[in-house]
């Protein structure tokens, strides 16, 4: 369905592209939205959202004081009291078949169901680390990154397998994403590039930046941007991989990365990547919302000089072009990205955004 | 207290004049392996009863299916004459029953073979038997015919299987020890209990709830919370679908038994959920002296006038005044569920049945209710209109009462104790275990606060309780037992006997972590040598008695002796505890003798920080999860 949509708003987007180029070479049309705002003024839990997960027409926000979830024009918090392992949660992922919520926080793994919360901490379980990073789920395993390395939780046998330096090629233990598929499961190691498991072959393999831990790019798409990665996304057989300095697109064979200076980022400073398709992805950054559609860049945010809300364009030959918004997401520093059929939800450092879809 | 007076006399009389022989039969007993007693009409186990757990009917009507759970049948019986038209043989131990929307399949769930049978209602054949999770307990198709729900008692889940194939497409977090389904009147939600508590905090009330699914997404909809209950049976829903009632045991348990006099033990209660009450609300069953003990099956009648429910302990079933219920909980308010004054304001009658009366349900016109009495092999109809029994229908099978059958009567009876109030099986929940902690002792609040150790292969771990005070099992299920739960009636001693032939005879349910072939994986193994090694990860030697295999040796896991893990806390009226048996030690939370570790990774990440109870601060995380891991195949 959220596909269906984002193919929708692809061909209206390549239409009006094509017009626009016959026509004076007009700024390709991007798509536009109006953005509501939800702060601790409207319900929500806390202003600093780490995550945003879009169940159906429910919404949840994983925020420093607790997990909100958006349902019927309202707003309800889960905190500690009610068996959240920390307040501050900072990844959630949604169990497609059974509904399960579940949420990475600062204190452990959290599993909402039916509004009951199981927690599990290094202390009372397997996991292998209280500080959570990342979780994803894939059938009946969920992936975990935490500061301690990756692991994984049978939902079957209740077996946890924890993946570090002794068993995986992974030489930092500081796991900052992960995103698991039925074919494949990256994990974003903070320091050690991105770890890939092929689910079949039941094997690891690594990517690494070519030059090292340093910010030097001395070949471009050599392969990963940078060992300090941070968001991993995988679809349509496409990697997308983000860190704090660049972003890089992989397609099993060849790598294309994304910097300030040669692409539409607003920032290389990236903290979340969601890819929609092979082709397009959107990136949080610490200036603002990206999307790539293959081709043309858009950046959404208020303006870094004067806040107001801010659109601009950047075509494939470079060309920036702003567009006229009235609206723009709650805050430059965004932490995390879900859609909504054609709509979009950004948890940002002041509360969280619903981007409406323009037609 | 003259008719106690007058029992314990008569007992003391009796006891005296046996002691000397029952004490040869006990010394004979404990080392032979049939059990046989002189005198009476006892014979030695192995005979085959029938256990009727079960019933429903045909939709037409016409056939009664009874499952019986020892002899592993679904008995078909004619259901206006109760003869039987047919036994079929399904798997070990089956606990749940169900027939399919179209009534076309009976579906059975074999819950020590993780299978379900399925049954041809017009061939009376097994067609089909499917694999699934751990310890299946009840079975239930959805309105459509397009998926099973499957509750596993041991996974606590719901799984859900495609309903023509069998294949397992996912399972649904279910209550702990997930076991009764109970379908909404229209067959949008399942109600689903679980027998063991959800875990909670050390010295806190436990906690259970009713999972209800929604059948269309198959998804878990709601929880609906049982407070202070710790173990769930079944729910009925009235035909209107605006009543649900579910039955439950709420213990007390952080309550010295010394309080036992004032109905300090459980209070049996039922809540009520649904429009006609609004919020869930927990009514007792219980009244002094008529206590409803462990209320087990459901029935609210067509007409919702009443409400039957069976009580295995108290061996009757209570019948309730549904007007007088809904008028009594809509005019009081606050915690209802120990106030012994309240059941007379809508009970209206109990009616004495069999043994263990478990199942129970409505003939098709609804003017009989039948009653499935799993200790006496037989079923109870009772006439709606008299509410009495108007006849006992006996299953075929042994007409003899082996010396286990005694003692299974004996373990699942509340007779004994202070005013009924309580049987053995109130806290070995089927005979297994209640995964609570409990202030037994009179000692004051809170001190010495236990563990309920499971029983399942229990023969060959003494001594027994925490202390290792009790020497063997005649003491710990006679005197202990008498003094401190009881505190009405001692057993003669050839009731003692049987009772003793019947818990040393338990068996351990299967292992579900053991491999088919009984190999370890790669990380059970790697698990198993952290359990028997003798030298640490730095190159020091681990003195022997702080080896997890040495004190957890042989073959239940236990040396037999006691040790100081440095686990004792300054409530602890003793230093030293006895080393318990490991028999499914992955699931018979909570650990250490005072129920302080809520999972197996706290025994050592939160408890033993002096490497008291085995080396194993040394361990990285993944090597700990190795040694449970492979603690788990145990």
């Amino acid at each position: 369905m959220m596909n269906f949509a984002w193919n929708k708003v692809a061909l209206i987007v390549a239409g009006t592209l094509a017009m626009g180029a016959l026509v004076h070479g007009a700024p390709p049309q991007m798509p536009r939205f109006r953005f509501e705002n939800f702060t601790t003024a409207n319900g929500l839990p806390d202003n600093h959202v780490f995550s945003v997960l879009v169940d159906g027409d429910r919404i949840w926000a994983g925020t420093e004081n607790g997990l909100g979830v958006y349902e019927n024009h309202q707003w309800k918090t889960y905190t500690t009291k009610d068996g959240l392992a920390h307040r501050a949660v900072l990844s959630l992922s949604l169990d497609k078949r059974t509904g399960d919520v579940w949420a990475a926080t600062m204190g452990g793994l959290s599993r909402i169901s039916g509004g009951r919360i199981d927690s599990y901490t290094q202390l009372n379980s397997g996991l292998s680390n209280d500080v959570v990073y990342g979780v994803s789920v894939e059938g009946e395993n969920v992936w975990v990154a935490t500061a301690a390395g990756g692991c994984r939780l049978d939902l079957h046998t209740n077996q946890w397998t924890l993946y570090n330096e002794r068993n995986t090629p992974m030489f930092e233990i500081w796991v900052y994403g992960v995103t698991a598929t039925p074919s494949k499961v990256y994990y974003a190691v903070w320091g050690s590039g991105i770890l890939e498991y092929d689910q079949k072959k039941k094997t690891w393999d690594k990517y690494d930046d070519p030059d090292g831990e340093t910010e030097m790019v001395l070949f471009k798409d050599q392969g990963l941007i940078h060992e300090i990665t941070t968001s991993v996304s995988y679809v349509d057989n496409i990697l997308w991989a983000a860190t704090y300095f660049g972003d890089s697109r992989y397609d099993g064979r060849y790598w294309h990365n994304f910097l300030t200076k040669d692409s539409g980022l607003p920032s290389n400073f990236t903290n979340v990547v969601k890819g929609v398709d092979a082709k397009r992805a959107w990136f949080g950054t610490d200036k603002g919302l990206a999307y790539y559609d293959g081709v043309n860049w858009a950046v959404y945010r208020p303006s870094l000089t004067s806040g107001k809300p801010e659109m601009t364009v950047r075509d494939a030959q470079g060309a920036v072009t702003p567009v006229v918004v009235s609206t723009a997401p709650a805050h430059n520093y965004v932490l995390g990205i879900d859609f909504q059929g054609s709509d979009i939800w950004v948890a940002t450092a002041k509360g969280l955004s619903h981007g409406i879809h323009q037609p | 207290m003259n008719r106690l007076n007058h029992r314990r006399l008569r007992v003391g009389l009796l006891a005296g004049l046996t002691a000397v022989g029952v004490a040869l039969l006990v010394v004979g007993l404990w080392s032979g392996k049939t059990a046989r007693a002189a005198g009476s009409a006892i014979v030695g186990d192995g005979l085959n009863y029938a256990s009727p757990v079960e019933m429903l009917f045909s939709p037409d009507g016409a056939r009664l299916f009874v499952l019986c759970q020892q002899s592993g049948e679904v008995r078909v019986l004619d259901a206006s004459t109760y003869a039987p038209i047919k036994n079929i043989a399904v798997g070990r131990t089956p606990r749940g029953l169900s027939i399919s929307a179209r009534g076309d399949r009976l579906f059975v769930a074999n819950s020590w073979d993780d299978t379900v049978s399925v049954i041809d209602t017009q061939s009376l054949d097994v067609t089909s038997t499917w694999a699934v999770g751990a310890e299946p307990s009840n079975v239930v198709e959805d309105r459509e015919g397009k998926h099973l729900f499957v509750a596993n008692r041991i996974s606590n889940d719901i799984a859900v299987l495609d309903a023509k194939t069998g294949a397992e497409e996912k399972r649904l977090a279910g209550g702990r020890g997930a076991s009764y389904i109970t379908p909404s009147a229209d067959g949008s939600r399942l109600y689903v209990t679980h027998v063991y508590p959800n875990t909670t905090p050390q010295l806190s009330a436990p906690e259970s709830e009713i999972t209800v699914i929604d059948t269309a997404r198959a998804v878990v909809a709601e929880r609906i919370p049982l407070r202070s209950i710790a173990h769930g049976f079944h729910v009925a829903i009235s035909n209107d679908g605006r009543l649900g009632v579910a039955a439950g045991l709420h213990p007390k348990n952080l309550v010295p038994l010394a309080h036992l006099e004032h109905g300090g033990a459980f209070a049996d209660t039922l809540t009520l959920f649904g429009a006609d009450v609004g919020k869930p609300v927990e009514v007792p069953l219980d009244e002094l002296e008529r206590y409803a003990v462990r209320p087990f099956g459901v029935a609210i009648a067509p007409d919702k006038s009443r409400i039957y429910v069976t009580c295995g302990g108290s061996e009757n079933v209570t019948v309730i005044d549904v007007q007088r219920l809904l008028r009594y909980v809509h005019t009081h308010s606050g915690p209802l569920a120990q106030d012994l004054a309240a059941s007379a304001n809508y009970v209206m009658g109990r009616i004495a049945v069999g043994r263990d009366p478990r199942g129970v349900v409505f003939s098709h016109d609804g003017q009989k209710l039948l009653v499935a009495n799993r200790l006496d092999d037989t079923i109870s109809v009772i006439d709606r209109r008299t509410n009495r029994v108007a006849s006992t229908i006996p299953m075929a099978g042994p007409k003899q009462v082996s010396v286990l059958r005694k003692g299974e009567q004996t373990f699942y009876t509340s007779r004994y104790s202070f005013q009924g109030q309580m049987g053995c099986a109130n806290c070995h929940i089927d005979s297994t275990f209640d995964g609570l902690t409990w202030d037994l002792e009179p000692d004051g609040f809170g001190r010495d606060v236990v563990d309920n150790r499971p029983i399942e292969a229990v023969r060959d771990t003494e001594p027994f309780k925490w202390n290792g005070g009790n020497p063997n099992l005649p003491t710990e299920c006679g005197p202990r037992t008498e003094k401190y739960f009881w505190r009405a009636e001692n057993f003669d001693d050839i009731t003692l006997t049987d009772l003793v032939v019947y818990v040393r005879g338990l068996q351990a349910r299967p292992n579900r972590w053991q491999q088919v072939d009984e190999h370890l994986t790669p990380g059970q193994e790697r698990g198993r040598a952290l359990f028997v090694r003798d030298v640490d990860k730095f190159g020091n030697a681990i003195p022997e008695t702080n080896r997890c295999s040495f004190c957890h040796s042989g073959p239940r896991g236990t040396n037999q002796k006691s040790f100081d893990v440095g686990t004792g806390r300054a409530t602890d009226n003793t230093g030293l505890l006895d080393t318990p048996q490991l028999t499914n030690i992955a699931i018979t939370g909570p650990y250490l003798h005072d129920g302080s570790a809520s999972t197996l990774e706290e025994i050592w990440t939160i408890f033993n920080l002096q490497d008291k109870h085995g080396r194993t601060n040394d361990l990285t995380k993944d090597e700990l999860n190795d040694l449970i891991e492979y603690l788990r195949t145990r």
